[in-house]
């Protein structure tokens, strides 16, 4: 551009260097637009409070009779905690062809509750009571044959019709495609359970 | 010539007439073009002049529009969102706020009879092929118009904070939670806490009293944009732009106003009374527009019985429960609501109306009309038994309407389309 003061040729527009600062100042906009925009999507994450309340909770099951079921509250979901008897650990075997997911593979549990009876001892079996279709309440039906005549005693949906058994494994032919989750948790003191903390500390 | 218009010398206003008025008027137009605005979009706005009855639906929806707006802006005078407060102030509103029970019941009315005239003006659109070329935008941004409206509903059913409103949001919130990878983080970042909780009603208020609202209104006005630029389609589908007389109006045509403000105010009249029995005498209309859940406080240990949407959503919801897999069930739910984008494209006959579509064409809309309200009914019912089977039949007819559209409508044996309307006067 030495020679913009010359004559025809210094009014002629550089369209491709038009073209050129255009692009660049559009790109570097955007890039800027993108940048702005994370504090306002950031700040729909868990506030520090809704963290700090949603840290682990305890329950003491003493007082759990065997074949009850108590209910706590972690992060804003209930938490069933079962103590299972011997019969309805028995129930939970025999029937893995019906299940989706019967080693629970594709399920969501911490490497200990990933067995058979999905928890840390065959006793107490400690779940996340929201069903894995959309999160309604499951309803305990632990009677052999409550829903039907095979029904081996577990867990039912109301809302959409999900069937679950008493590890909590959930049977083909149910919406919910994955077990129900079993949170990380602990007893760091005989017969008192702390949910959502274990040895790798609290949950995330 | 038997063409009835109000134009040429008699017509009300002459164009760009602010160089011969004067006064205040003058001023105005010479900073903003009123004249012109009105002269083009209302009184010399040309609509053909055979509508019928299905064309009340467009003018009432923006009644209710209006409606909602008003009675809207007066509810957040007195509504406090958050957990603790929510339900509260809807029965300080339903209780102590003078007339505040009527403001509330015309807003929670208003919102299915939005729905209800929205549907009916979709199904005009089938009717007569008015989303075909070249109304093909208009359609598009009529169903951004529809999603929209979706989404201001659903937020708006959880504000009252009532046990359905709570179990509600749980279920649809989760339907997020399906897509594949950022589901889990996905659906945290929409609720702001572990659960639905005061984090995720508060941001459900400011998006449903601003921001969907406006995006709405946006959508409406583009909407009128896109349809004053193509012109209404009508009863026969045929293009009335076409056939100009002499003095370069359409023949076919007469101004929107005053025919059709005067028409329309009779389907207002007619709509205020319908709305009027509702408000005064079944609010609730057994349940399908405001369920009994809903008249408890949300309790997150607790799930009704039985959740169903309100009715306007329990075609979709029937689709969603029929599916033995959550991730294919809201996957197929996204496409109940998505295939109506595509009908444009997917309808190949070479005619609009029904009047000249054969019985192929026909029969699949009745086939769709009578699929959409059997879910809408199975949508209401228990997932269980005969329900879960019939649903599963419907949803078939239902995306067979949309599937096999290209094939039917271009088997379909149509009829000659006439030159003109088919016009006869009262």
């Amino acid at each position: 551009m030495a020679d913009h003061a010359g004559v025809a040729g210094g009014d002629e527009v550089d369209l491709s260097r038009r073209k050129f600062l255009t692009r660049a100042t559009i790109a570097t906009g955007t890039v800027g637009a993108a940048f702005a925009a994370i504090p306002f999507i950031e700040s729909w994450t868990p506030s520090e409070r809704a963290r700090a309340l949603g840290a682990p909770t305890e329950l003491d099951i003493s007082k759990l009779e065997a074949g009850q079921m108590a209910t706590t509250v972690w992060r804003r979901s209930p938490i069933y905690v079962v103590r299972r008897t011997s019969d309805m650990v028995a129930r939970i075997a025999g029937h893995d062809a019906d299940l989706k997911d019967p080693n629970s593979d594709h399920s969501d549990q911490p490497a200990y509750a990933k067995n058979p009876v999905r928890s840390r001892s065959a006793e107490f079996l400690v779940l996340v009571g929201t069903c894995t279709h959309l999160g309604c309440l499951p309803k305990q039906r632990f009677a052999a044959g409550d829903l039907y005549p095979s029904w081996p005693g577990g867990f039912f949906c109301p809302c959409h019709g999900s069937r679950f058994d008493l590890a909590g494994r959930v049977f083909a032919g149910s919406p919910a495609s994955i077990n129900l989750r079993v949170p990380p948790y602990s007893y760091p003191k005989e017969h008192l359970l702390l949910v959502g903390a274990d040895e790798k500390g609290a949950a995330g | 010539m038997t063409v009835k218009t109000a134009t040429g010398a008699a017509a009300p206003m002459p164009k760009s007439g602010a160089a011969a008025k004067k006064g205040f008027w003058a001023w105005l137009n010479k900073r903003m073009p009123v004249d012109e605005f009105l002269a083009t979009q209302v009184t010399e706005y040309y609509a053909p002049k055979n509508f019928n009855f299905w064309y009340y639906f467009g003018s009432l929806a923006l009644v209710v529009l209006v409606l909602q707006l008003v009675t809207g802006i007066f509810l957040t005078m007195f509504y406090k969102p958050g957990e603790a407060t929510a339900f509260d102030s809807v029965q300080f509103i339903m209780r102590e706020v003078d007339w505040g029970w009527l403001i509330r019941y015309l807003h929670s009315s208003g919102a299915s009879f939005f729905f209800i005239v929205v549907y009916l003006h979709m199904f005009r659109a089938f009717l007569y092929g008015s989303y075909k070329p070249p109304r093909e935008l208009l359609w598009l941004i009529g169903m951004l118009v529809y999603l929209a409206l979706m989404a201001e509903a659903f937020m708006g059913y959880v504000l009252p904070w009532g046990n359905m409103s709570f179990w509600g949001a749980q279920v649809i919130v989760n339907l997020f939670g399906t897509i594949p990878g950022i589901g889990p983080d996905l659906v945290l970042w929409i609720r702001g806490d572990y659960g639905i909780a005061d984090a995720t009603l508060n941001r459900f208020f400011a998006l449903h009293v601003a921001a969907v609202p406006l995006a709405l209104l946006l959508l409406v006005v583009l909407h009128l944009v896109a349809l004053h630029e193509v012109g209404s389609n009508n009863p026969d589908g045929i293009e009335t732009k076409e056939k100009v007389g002499a003095d370069g109006k359409p023949l076919d045509c007469v101004p929107f106003h005053p025919y059709y403000t005067v028409k329309d105010l009779v389907g207002v009249g007619v709509f205020l009374v319908l709305l009027a029995i509702v408000v005064f005498f079944v609010p609730t209309l057994g349940g399908l527009f405001l369920e009994s859940p809903n008249f408890e406080p949300a309790n997150p240990m607790s799930t009704p019985e039985h959740i169903a949407p309100v009715w306007y959503f329990t075609p979709y919801y029937a689709i969603l429960r029929a599916v033995p897999d959550q991730r294919m069930g809201a996957l197929l739910m996204l496409i109940a609501v998505m295939s109506f984008m595509f009908v444009p494209w997917l309808d190949r006959s070479p005619v609009k109306s029904m009047r000249y579509r054969g019985w192929m064409s026909r029969s699949a809309l009745a086939i769709f009309v009578v699929s959409f309200i059997v879910l809408g009914y199975l949508g209401l019912q228990p997932a269980e038994g005969l329900y879960v089977v019939l649903a599963r039949i419907f949803a078939v007819l239902y995306f067979a309407f949309f599937f096999l559209m290209p094939l039917y409508t271009w088997l379909d044996p149509v009829k000659p389309v006439p030159e003109r309307l088919i016009y006869h006067a009262h």
